[in-house]
């Protein structure tokens, strides 16, 4: 039961930090209708940034905040030079669009801050905790913590203020949306934003865990099983999907990694986003088209 | 302040080869409900599209309220005071009536983004007041018992009615509605046209709208223009429009009989 209980818990923070990553797509999905290609290198571009800033001795608060301050200058500028230019053009077209941008981000930062792989050390000890003859590692605690507190944070942004009620009227149709006054590019600046400093969380709490370096975009693949689970345009969804992928993950390795000869985190939750898709394809919290006929 | 509050001067306005509207002058009396009337395809809509910004024609001028339209955009249309609906309900239909009401206040937010993202006082006090604004329209149209239903689930006719409140509520000086009446039965459509006779009354609202339905055009605009193939082909009162002989003709194609309907 114990082995059962700490491989549960161990994958349902893991699920946590997937979570994290795949809110970044939420928001974007929501307010500009695109899959956004380049998060995995904004993610990886704020925390290469932060290593960066943090290797020449600045102290961390004011290297998060100088990574946050370029993060919110970056979404600004996707805005007006990517975003605005392409208003109204196909979502295929803006997919494009991003695949740019992704090669663009990570060229620029591997060209300015070099491409080798960073430790990166925030201060959290990594000491197991043991709670009974369960363990529990310090480090995932702290970081589904902050995660909690990110997403708890956001959820009160968008839905407790009028900006959350503006962006989901952009979301829904734009055009009636620009007929009423609302400021669909200030809308997409700030969700740009806000899922760029949602990556440079995720960012800094992956590359605590794996070092940083390009490999860290590709934490971004995860998140899309993790979408497809729980639904591209929930937030809600994104931490349900992010735990399912975690937990499943976690408990298929332990019980069922023996049988299949290992390596089955690699391809667990693709395996379980297909059967997703077969039978539940708008996923859990997912927002199904509604139809009148 | 002038009687006219739009005055449209040889405006053209073409897609690649295809000329829209063609060389088109009129203007709208402040306090008037004007109907754009005209066979599919004459530009009503294109005409509707210019007025709220999202099409900029390539020539003519177009003076609102007073001031010229320059580089007019659908954002600076709103908040310059220009409401509108559009043709196939353009409502947020996951949300609640309500809170589509609210966000047609947008344009009358004062407080700043910090301000609302933290909830500051002003940013509360003002949502204060654009809920009970959105609710103080919601009670003008009727709709109040459904200020907590998705708007999805609704009818089509109340649908029409709570997008109508949507552009309402920010106190537009001048509503575009584009076929207001369109896919209604005939007890909705006499239900609408009176509404929309009455805010006309009472909130002496200027109102440019499109409508087929000419029995209740004529019986509702003051002014009616009638269109066809990007030209202006009659401009008057309702009266005058009914026995044009060249609105018979390129309209209905029939005898006067049909326009006396």
């Amino acid at each position: 039961m114990s082995l059962f209980l700490e491989t549960l818990i161990g994958g349902v923070l893991a699920g946590t930090l997937y979570a994290l990553v795949a809110i970044g797509f939420v928001l974007i999905y929501k307010a500009s209708g695109v899959f956004n290609y380049a998060q995995g290198s904004l993610l990886l571009f704020g925390a290469l940034t932060f290593v960066s800033l943090k290797e020449t001795g600045v102290p961390i608060a004011a290297a998060l905040a100088v990574t946050a301050g370029l993060l919110i200058v970056t979404a600004v500028a996707i805005e007006r030079f990517l975003l605005r230019p392409l208003t109204n053009r196909g979502p295929l077209t803006l997919f494009m669009a991003t695949l740019g941008l992704s090669y663009l981000v990570e060229g620029v930062a591997q060209g300015l801050m070099g491409s080798r792989v960073r430790a990166l050390d925030l201060g959290i000890e990594d000491l197991p905790l043991f709670l009974g003859d369960i363990m529990i590692s310090r480090f995932d605690l702290v970081a589904a913590g902050v995660a909690v507190v990110l997403v708890v944070a956001l959820a009160l942004l968008f839905h407790r203020t009028r900006i959350g009620i503006q962006l989901r009227g952009v979301a829904d149709d734009t055009r009636a949306a620009l007929s009423l006054g609302i400021d669909i590019h200030r809308i997409w600046q700030i969700v740009w934003a806000v899922a760029g400093l949602v990556g440079l969380v995720a960012g800094l709490l992956w590359g605590a865990r794996q070092g940083v370096q390009f490999s860290l975009s590709l934490v971004v693949l995860k998140a899309l099983p993790v979408l497809i689970i729980g639904g591209f345009t929930s937030i809600a969804g994104a931490i349900v999907g992010g735990i399912v992928v975690g937990a499943g993950e976690s408990l298929a390795e332990t019980y069922v990694g023996p049988f299949l000869g290992g390596g089955i985190t690699s391809w667990f939750a693709y395996g379980l986003a297909l059967a997703f898709l077969l039978v539940r394809p708008a996923g859990l919290l997912g927002e199904r088209p509604i139809e009148r006929v | 302040m002038s009687d006219t509050i739009l005055e449209l001067t040889d405006v053209t306005l073409a897609f690649k080869g295809l000329t829209a509207i063609n060389g088109l002058s009129f203007s709208v009396r402040r306090g008037e409900i004007c109907a754009l009337i005209g066979p599919n395809g004459a530009g009503k809509s294109s005409l509707l599209n210019i007025l709220n910004g999202v099409y900029r024609p390539q020539s003519g001028t177009i003076v609102f309220e007073g001031e010229r339209f320059h580089r007019m955009e659908p954002l600076k249309a709103a908040r310059r005071g220009i409401g509108r609906s559009f043709q196939n309900n353009a409502l947020f239909s996951g949300m609640s009536v309500l809170d589509n009401v609210i966000v047609g206040l947008s344009r009358r937010a004062r407080a700043s983004l910090v301000e609302e993202a933290l909830r500051l006082p002003r940013a509360r006090a003002q949502e204060a007041a654009f809920r009970e604004r959105a609710r103080a329209v919601l009670r003008l149209l009727d709709l109040e018992s459904r200020a907590g239903t998705a708007v999805g689930t609704l009818p089509y006719g109340i649908q029409k009615k709570v997008e109508l409140a949507r552009a309402l509520v920010a106190e537009p000086s001048l509503l575009l509605l584009d076929e207001p009446l369109a896919g209604m039965n005939a007890r909705e459509k006499d239900e609408i046209a009176a509404l929309i006779e009455r805010l006309n009354r009472e909130l002496a609202l200027t109102i440019v709208l499109i409508e087929h339905d000419l029995g209740i055009v004529l019986r509702l605009a003051h002014h009616v223009v009638v269109l066809d193939y990007g030209r202006k082909l009659a401009d008057g009162p309702p009266d005058s429009i009914r026995n044009d002989p060249d609105v018979i003709a390129a309209y209905i194609g029939a005898g006067p009989a049909a326009l006396a309907a």
